[in-house]
């Protein structure tokens, strides 16, 4: 073969060899994926709005946390998805890490941006005011723009491949800010209660108020995984639109 | 029943927070499912134009490699 030719039809799809395989797993997974994330949100809700206490000071306002905690988790947690796939796409070159990460920015910056007006919502009737420029909201704000960041320099680039390592370099660059927002209930004085679900000395919140919350963050993570694996999807056909106009000379 | 929806007093917030995380949530899967609609309509289009051109395209190529 003649390796100066221009690629055929047949050697551009090949590229599409592991996506391809992506598409049949997924196609299986999401439908389950879905029916466990409806049951446990649900099931969260009764829960969250119904079935558990007021809290002693909070009062009702206390059923906030059951949405504002695990979308602050998930907003961290599709950073890290983000920042994992691209060290993924930057090393091994594995088409379908690049995917992922653009995939995960999205639904990420959509709970890190849930987690700031619920917080906000929460914060008005029990501190008092919407907004502090304390350590943890702001360094949660500066987590939605880096987001923000990172979705608008892929619209930016239109190849792909470039697009792709431009972004993976501001994902992990940006990835410094992820154990900042974690510690910065300890490292600064903060209006910000510490964490009492992942403590070295085990959870210090009730057991009829840690059920709500850890169904709520068990949906959400199926949330996410689910809506991850649909929007791979989504990309992965717009990239074979997009090799096929090239071929078609249709841009 | 209206003891249960005004939340202790705090209706307006703890409403609003579930109201803007469904909304959030269903948002994107909508936008989701739409996108994937779209890329799968312009892909099958594409895909039955890439055969119309070619289809037509072989018999010229045989002839110009006979030559």
């Amino acid at each position: 073969m003649n390796p100066m030719s221009s690629p055929t039809f047949t050697q551009r799809f090949h590229a599409f060899a592991n996506p391809a395989r992506f598409m049949g797993l997924s196609d299986r997974l999401i439908a389950p994926c879905a029916v466990v994330t409806a049951l446990l949100i649900s099931a969260g809700f009764w829960f969250a709005l119904v079935n558990s206490p007021a809290d002693y000071q909070q009062g009702e306002s206390v059923r906030i946390m059951y949405v504002h905690v695990p979308s602050a988790w998930l907003g961290m947690m599709g950073y890290m998805v983000m920042a994992g796939a691209s060290i993924v796409a930057l090393v091994l070159r594995h088409p379908l890490a690049d995917v992922a990460a653009k995939s995960a920015a999205p639904i990420g910056a959509a709970f890190c941006f849930l987690a700031l007006v619920t917080g906000s919502l929460w914060g008005k009737p029990m501190w008092g005011t919407w907004w502090v420029w304390d350590a943890r909201l702001t360094s949660m704000l500066i987590l939605l723009f880096l987001y923000f960041g990172y979705i608008a320099l892929w619209a930016t680039i239109e190849e792909p491949q470039r697009a792709g390592r431009a972004a993976a370099i501001l994902a992990l660059v940006g990835s410094i800010n992820v154990p900042i927002v974690h510690y910065s209930v300890v490292w600064w004085n903060t209006l910000h209660q510490p964490a009492s679900v992942f403590r070295a000395d085990g959870p210090t919140i009730a057991p009829e108020m840690l059920l709500p919350l850890m169904l709520m963050a068990l949906g959400f993570t199926f949330f996410f995984v689910t809506l991850l694996m649909l929007r791979m999807r989504a990309e992965i056909l717009r990239r074979r639109v997009r090799v096929l106009q090239l071929a078609l000379g249709e841009v | 029943m209206g003891e249960y929806f005004s939340m202790g007093g705090y209706a307006a917030f703890v409403w609003s927070a579930y109201g803007m995380t469904v909304f959030v949530m269903l948002a994107l899967v909508i936008a989701t499912c739409l996108d994937i609609a779209i890329q799968k309509k312009r892909l099958d289009a594409l895909e039955s134009n890439g055969a119309r051109k070619r289809a037509p395209a072989r018999p010229s190529a045989q002839t110009a490699s006979e030559q």
